[in-house]
């Protein structure tokens, strides 16, 4: 223990890292076999999401908060990234529309591709981003400074009263976060169509929006409420389970940006699929 | 809140104590993967007792109550809480042994996104259903003078000192008057004279609402103070049990490590 020498402590200094580390691999593998474990909690995390909805005391007033939270803070947000869409995508097309002389589908062709694909998915990003991550933070910090337990030990079900309301209100905010988007991605669309030439309101919307058909609409509001479906999902989940200590709440709302993007991307593969094989 | 005062109470409590036990632990057990934290624990908590567990860090007290409330589940052993066996209890028989259950929190666990208001009435609001908007107005006031914080009503819990915080969360414990009060360290991280008054306040809640508690502390000065009996848990297991003059005469060299 008393020894000053240098090289001495040097040496023990690495022996001890060197176990910390060996400790970290042990954990890691250990953590990759229980895959199936984590499944099964996935699956008895939404299982109890979906019993605790249909319980009788649905947290009303707590839902209402989330809403307020989830939607009209992102307002801000959703407004400028949409205006900037639909911009940038009838100044990108407009060239290419001229060189085939189509430079009056312009409009229909922005909606329709904001209203399918851009205004959807981008937004959902965001809100991965925003929420997702808000979520992640908050619960796990509430988790990692023993609040839920709190919670838990007056009589409250933190299940009921934090996550059922979270992920409700992000399965109705975020598709009218998107639908909002898309209308001021239309909005910026024709800024961009005024750049260059001079066309009015009116009669912009009214040639964007006869391209417009109604399943061009349905199946993008369908898969928006799974967008917000996964990015509520996630976000409680990881904040929920997040770990002990306070790195964990880090960690936490970190990996629920990352898995709620991919799997906003995923969901909107199988969607696209799914509607090609439903309309061809 | 002077000494005279609570030494007279730390006397009389005693005799309130009858042999009837709100809780029974027998054989606990309760390990963390490898990590035996607690190997074989056996103790009673008397109707309108203050029972103090002492025990160096890590030695698995705040596991020891969590297991009491069910917020952690223990291997093995049984805990009866007013007869009722913890490990069987569903949801709703849970809740309702939790209401008659204050647990003030290590960590303080104040909900960070509400106002101290808020903050003490969400407990009251879920346990007592039946009070009227007054009556909790009221109720948090009262709670909030009783630990002298009553200015910080409309603060944020990220606006207050570290010892603020532990006094707001026990006004949110204490708020809606538990029969059985579990303490986790709650003069931890005090000024001497806060402490005192916290020990007091310790006392006077036994005392006016006949609780009986376990108070987990280091606090060698608070123990004295309120503690009708002690327990020390070391190495998983209870090292001794008894009075305080049975620890003071110890010759234990972790109890006495513990009284010089
Ligand atoms: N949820 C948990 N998961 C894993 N290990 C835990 C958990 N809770 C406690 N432990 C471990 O159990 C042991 C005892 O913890 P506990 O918090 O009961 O100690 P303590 O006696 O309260 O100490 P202190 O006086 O410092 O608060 C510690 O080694 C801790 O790492
Ligand atoms: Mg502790």
């Amino acid at each position: 223990m008393k020894n000053t020498n240098p090289v001495f402590k040097v040496k023990s200094f690495a022996t001890k890292q060197s176990i910390k580390l060996s400790e970290k691999t042990m954990v890691k593998t250990a953590s990759a076999s229980n895959f199936l474990t984590d499944l099964a909690d996935v699956f008895l995390f939404i299982v109890q999401f979906f019993r605790e909805t249909f319980s009788r005391n649905f947290e009303f007033r707590e839902f209402l908060r989330q809403c307020f939270q989830i939607g009209y803070k992102s307002l801000p947000l959703i407004s400028i990234t949409g205006a900037i869409i639909g911009l940038v995508l009838t100044i990108q097309s407009r060239p290419v529309l001229i060189k085939f002389g189509a430079v009056t589908m312009l409009p229909g062709m922005v909606a329709i591709s904001l209203i399918r694909e851009m205004g959807p998915v981008i937004t959902a990003l965001l809100c991965a981003g925003k929420i997702g991550s808000g979520m992640g933070a908050e619960l796990g910090s509430m988790k990692v400074t023993e609040q839920i337990d709190a919670m838990e030990v007056s009589s409250t079900n933190p299940m009921r009263f934090l996550v059922v309301t979270r992920i409700w209100a992000a399965i109705i905010m975020i598709p009218l976060l998107i639908l909002y988007a898309d209308a001021f991605g239309i909005l910026g669309s024709w800024a961009g169509a005024n750049i260059k030439g001079d066309v009015s309101f009116f009669l912009f919307f009214s040639q964007a929006f006869s391209n417009v058909k109604f399943m061009d609409f349905l199946p993008a509001v369908i898969k928006s409420f799974f967008f917000g479906a996964v990015i509520g999902f996630v976000g409680c989940y990881k904040g929920y389970n997040a770990g002990r200590g306070t790195e964990s709440v880090g960690v936490a709302a970190n990996s629920a940006v990352v898995l709620a993007s991919l799997l906003v991307i995923i969901v909107d593969m199988v969607a696209v699929q799914i509607t090609d094989m439903l309309t061809s | 809140m002077n000494t005279e005062q609570t030494e007279q109470s730390d006397i009389n409590s005693p005799s309130k104590t009858t042999n009837e036990a709100v809780i029974e632990i027998k054989n606990l057990k309760k390990s963390f993967g490898q990590q035996e934290v607690l190997k074989n624990v056996t103790l009673k908590l008397l109707k309108g007792e203050n029972l103090v567990v002492l025990g160096k860090s890590g030695s698995g007290k705040s596991v020891l109550i969590k297991c009491i409330v069910g917020l952690l589940k223990s291997d093995s052993g049984k805990i009866d809480v007013f007869n009722k066996n913890v490990n069987i209890l569903n949801r709703k028989e849970l809740d309702e042994l939790r209401q008659k259950i204050g647990f003030l929190f290590q960590s303080g666990a104040l909900y960070d996104s509400m106002t101290v208001k808020q903050n003490l009435e969400f407990p009251l609001r879920r346990i007592k259903k039946d009070l009227t908007e007054k009556e909790i107005e009221e109720k948090v006031t009262e709670v909030l003078e009783n630990v002298g914080l009553a200015d910080a009503l409309h603060k944020m819990p990220s606006q207050l000192s570290g010892g603020m915080r532990k006094r707001i969360s026990l006004a949110r414990t204490i708020v809606v008057d538990p029969m059985i009060m579990l303490y986790d360290e709650p003069t931890t991280g005090l000024d001497p004279v806060t402490s005192d008054e916290i020990s007091a306040l310790i006392i006077e809640v036994q005392k006016k609402y006949k609780t009986s508690s376990i108070i987990i502390t280091h606090d060698i000065k608070c123990a004295r103070k309120t503690a009708n009996r002690m327990v020390m848990l070391a190495e998983g297991e209870v090292l001794l049990e008894g009075k305080t003059a049975d620890f003071e005469n110890s010759t234990n060299p972790i109890i006495t490590s513990f009284f010089q």
